[in-house]
């Protein structure tokens, strides 16, 4: 760990030394290792060490960027020396509205000693116990155990310093069994928070359960999701058009929707970079403190999330969302919700299957991609476990579907919110969510392998 | 640096490793993007670091860091020999990487102009004219141009004996126009979508795609899908263009032919396959007019280099001949797995056919498409379309998504075309077509020639944990499909 003073000397380094107007500085550095295993056994084992510091420097109302992992004075003055060369080459942006200003920023506890100091031994033991679980069981396990230390400085020359350092341990694993397929998947910063063995136990029964799967005609079904399959819904939700470039590019499905009911009454989604419930990250990468910023209030959209310069265009003040402006293709994404709540509800698991006369039972969605924004109409693939429910029960797992399906009105059909919630991380940010049984939810299509 | 590497290279064998090689990796990246007739950002990004990867009591282990001196070196490298070491303890069978492979030599990508030595004036001037162009066309809400240029600079060296140096070279650009309708949104890039289409080319890439050219009909294009018919429920004859056949071919064919895939190792993300070893050689993936070749060595290919990272040689190698199966992409350590789950044929070597790559100097290698290009065939695309009674021809992706054995997938394009008595008649919107792999391989009766033949690249090709983006190319020409079910979206 570099740690906030040697951080705060290098970037204060880098502010006497820079000519522009304006500078700002993120740096990123993380210390993560992580464990592979397929087959029941390791087979990726992997360690990496990294410091990455972004420049970013205003030359009037131009702006230029660069980007180094060298952590020499004379990489870093290379870097400034860069961006401000490709600042001066541009016409002004009339647009931008300048660097923020300080704000205060609260600390979040979210560093655990137990995650920084776990070894190679340590995560070969754990994903062991599984590897021998599944194997047990005539099974095969597949996964991932990840845990690192990262660093996140956010400073620049009108006076913002933000420092936040934090830990994660993240695990995901795919359990194999004659056709059928179990799944499992957690993050956290506390080691505590994250009981592998248990979930390597959800996942070799999920994939004994689901063995020799039925085929199943595609078709309008009634579905109880997983909260891995709910992960997905709030994740597009935020990525397509929770921005507000999104919205104010016309391409969001909160158009023309904010303060209309849209979904059910049921669903309430926020983002919050400030709970510990989650994986904390109290400011964004321009260096403003994280808004709770409710997005759909009992089916009613209320706010997308802003950056600067998408809070400038309409006379606000960021809600602290922008992401690592520093690449462009990043930049251009606009600002974007990163730490997703659901509200829970108070159904179990069970008693939403209880629910269904006819219906699906869903771990996860697989491959999603946006086939339209304007519904947040996303085609993909069921995968790792699929069950038929008959009156109120499990009958039989089924094979796998393809659906097509906008999330949005998918939302409006809301019978039942579970009231426990996982936190899940496979991307960047996390979501927090819990299960969910939906009235209906359109399937387009089955796979069958077809023969010589 | 060479005290570096072999500084590295000593201390995993004096701390046990039976194995060791490091990879130092100097990468530049810049990237230009124009917004709406704004420059958005210029950036120039520096990467640099190296990784140690070590095989030690028979396990697999690997370290990586960006500070560069001798003693973390040394550090990085006993990391690795303790990683590995873990990693036996749960070990099955020890590593089998097969006969040593002692390479020496240097690659550089050849190019015309070296992309970094062209002003970034020129580059923003190219920029903004395809913006404005696009602008100008009433109706368009918005708009995005970019440039990305690459330079990766790598050495890699074994306790084999290898030492190899490689620059690499890329180029890469594209546009994007938004059109915004009260109920309707339509995107049209161009040379490809979702993001740049990328060669391992200098600038004289970026001059032939000619954006500025491109950007009125693109722009144009957009607004008119706004008013578009939907493509309509239905299954019919479709004819795809060279880049969606591209994207076909990487998806539905290059995926499932990576033999780490196949013998479950990226189960747990990126999915296995439904190519399972007993296939090769007597399955039929396509029709007798689908040749598809795995081709390191094609000049331009985002796929091409000179050596893979295990310094295996860049290779060509056929994947699929008249529609039969035939190879897979193999890595040191999966070609001895299926020399000894098979046994030696014409198809199963032993050896790797050099397709191992990472996306930097702190990931291992994966297997990973290098060049999969469907090999051209006979037709022009005018013939194709005018012996085409009915049927949609479809353009340019807008939405990808296939399952975990690479057998169910659906498309959607950005543009389509209704196709009725050989002649292209009214232009379709929301396109989307969805098949079984080798159903609809097989369904293919006709692949344009070498006219329209073009090497795609995808410079985002997801795999791996921690993840890992690739760059890939893909030679592909228009190709004609039979009794595909299409619809637009519900």
């Amino acid at each position: 760990m570099l740690g906030e003073s040697q951080i705060r000397e290098l970037l204060e380094k880098a502010f006497r030394i820079s000519p522009a107007d304006e500078t700002e500085i993120v740096l990123e550095a993380h210390d993560s290792a992580l464990t592979r295993f397929a087959n029941n056994t390791i087979h990726q084992n992997v360690a990496e060490v990294n410091t990455e510091i972004a420049v970013r420097v205003v030359v009037g109302k131009r702006v230029g960027s660069a980007i180094t992992n060298r952590l020499t004075e004379e990489a870093l003055g290379r870097a400034i020396e860069e961006a401000v060369a490709m600042a001066r080459l541009q016409p002004e942006n009339p647009e931008f509205p300048g660097l923020p200003d300080p704000e205060p920023i609260e600390p979040v506890l979210a560093f655990d000693e137990a995650v920084a100091g776990a070894t190679p031994e340590w995560r070969a033991r754990a994903v062991g116990a599984v590897c021998r679980m599944a194997e047990s069981m005539g099974a095969s396990a597949a996964g991932a155990l990840s845990t690192g230390i990262y660093e996140l400085a956010v400073a620049n020359s009108r006076g913002v310093f933000a420092y936040h350092a934090g830990t994660e341990v993240h695990f995901t694993t795919v359990v194999m069994c004659d056709e059928g397929s179990g799944y499992a998947h957690r993050a956290a910063w506390r080691l505590t928070d994250l009981d592998v063995e248990s979930l390597g136990r959800s996942a070799v029964d999920k994939a004994l359960r689901s063995r020799n799967p039925r085929p199943i005609e595609p078709g309008v079904y009634p579905v109880v999701l997983e909260p891995y399959a709910v992960d997905d819904i709030l994740s597009w939700l935020g990525y397509a058009g929770a921005g507000a470039l999104a919205v104010q590019e016309g391409r969001s499905w909160m158009n023309d929707r904010i303060g209309r009911p849209i979904m059910s009454p049921m669903v309430t989604i926020w983002d919050d970079g400030r709970d510990p419930a989650g994986l904390p990250l109290p400011f964004d990468f321009e260096g403003v403190p994280r808004q709770r910023v409710v997005i759909v209030e009992k089916g009613v959209p209320r706010s997308p999330v802003y950056d600067t310069i998408t809070a400038a265009r309409e006379g606000r003040r960021s809600t602290g969302h922008a992401l690592p402006r520093s690449r462009p293709q990043t930049a251009s994404l606009g600002p974007i919700p990163i730490h997703l709540f659901m509200a829970p509800g108070e159904a179990t698991l069970e008693e939403m299957i209880r629910q269904v006369d006819r219906g699906l039972y869903i771990t996860r969605f697989w491959y999603t991609r946006l086939v339209h924004p304007r519904d947040c109409v996303l085609t993909g693939m069921t995968r790792d476990g699929v069950f038929w429910i008959e009156k109120g029960e499990i009958a039989y797992p089924v094979q796998n579907l393809r659906f097509t399906q906008g999330y949005v009105p998918a939302l409006a059909q809301v019978r039942a919110v579970g009231k426990e919630r996982w936190v899940l991380s496979e991307g960047f940010g996390f979501t927090c969510v819990p299960a969910l049984l939906l009235e209906a939810f359109t399937f387009t299509g089955v796979t069958e392998m077809p023969g010589r | 640096m060479k005290e570096l590497l072999e500084r590295a290279l000593n201390a995993a064998q004096l701390k046990g490793a039976s194995y060791a090689d490091v990879r130092l990796v100097h990468r530049i990246e810049q990237s230009l993007l124009v917004r709406n007739g704004v420059v958005q950002g210029i950036s120039q990004i520096e990467d640099m670091g190296f990784g140690v990867r070590v095989i030690a009591d028979g396990a697999w282990g690997f370290a990586s860091s960006a500070r560069l001196t001798v003693e973390e070196a040394e550090r990085i490298a006993g990391r690795a020999v303790q990683i590995a070491k873990a990693s036996a303890l749960f070990k099955k069978e020890d590593v089998d990487i097969g006969p040593p492979v002692v390479q020496r030599g240097t690659y550089r990508t050849p190019v015309q102009i070296d992309p970094f030595t062209v002003p970034l004036e020129k580059k923003l001037e190219v920029l903004m004219a395809a913006d404005a162009a696009m602008r100008a066309v009433k109706g368009i809400a918005a708009t995005e141009a970019e440039m990305v240029f690459l330079r990766e600079r790598k050495i890699f060296a074994s306790t084999e004996g290898s030492w190899i140096e490689q620059e690499i070279i890329e180029s890469g650009c594209g546009i994007e126009a938004l059109a915004v309708g009260p109920d309707e949104v339509q995107r049209r890039s161009y040379p490809n979508s979702v993001g740049c289409h990328q060669m391992t080319r200098g600038w004289e890439f970026i001059e032939e795609c000619d954006l500025p050219g491109h950007a009125p009909r693109i722009a144009e294009e957009a607004v008119a899908l706004l008013t578009a018919d939907p493509c309509p429920d239905t299954v019919t004859t479709v004819i795809l263009g060279g880049s969606q056949v591209a994207l076909q071919i990487h998806e539905s064919c290059g995926h499932p032919i990576e033999l780490d895939r196949v013998f479950g190792t990226e189960a747990a993300y990126a999915g296995t396959s439904f190519l399972t070893p007993e296939k090769l050689g007597t399955f039929r993936y396509g029709s007798e007019v689908v040749n598809i070749t795995a081709d390191a060595t094609l000049p331009g290919g985002l796929g091409t280099f000179g050596w893979d990272d295990e310094g295996v040689p860049a290779q060509r190698v056929d994947i699929v001949k008249e529609g039969l199966f035939v190879g897979y992409m193999t890595s040191r350590e999966t070609a001895r797995q299926l020399l000894k789950l098979l046994g030696p044929s014409p198809y199963v070597t032993g050896l790797s056919n050099g397709t191992m790559r990472a996306s930097g100097w702190n990931r291992i290698p994966l297997i990973r498409m290098t060049n999969v290009n469907l090999l051209p065939g006979t037709w022009r695309l005018e013939d194709l379309i005018a012996d085409t009674e009915e049927g949609i021809f479809m353009d340019t992706n807008r939405s990808w998504s296939i399952d975990d054995k690479r057998l169910n997938f659906q498309f959607g394009c950005e543009i389509a075309w209704e196709i009725k008595g050989g002649k292209l008649t009214r232009m379709l919107k929301n396109p989307i077509y969805t098949g079984i792999t080798p159903e609809f391989w097989r369904s293919c009766d006709a692949v344009c020639n070498a006219d329209h033949w073009v090497i795609w690249g995808t410079p985002n090709c997801g795999k791996g944990q921690p993840s890992q983006l690739a760059h890939t190319g893909h030679g592909a020409a228009p190709a004609r499909f039979r009794n595909v079910r299409v619809f637009s979206r519900k």
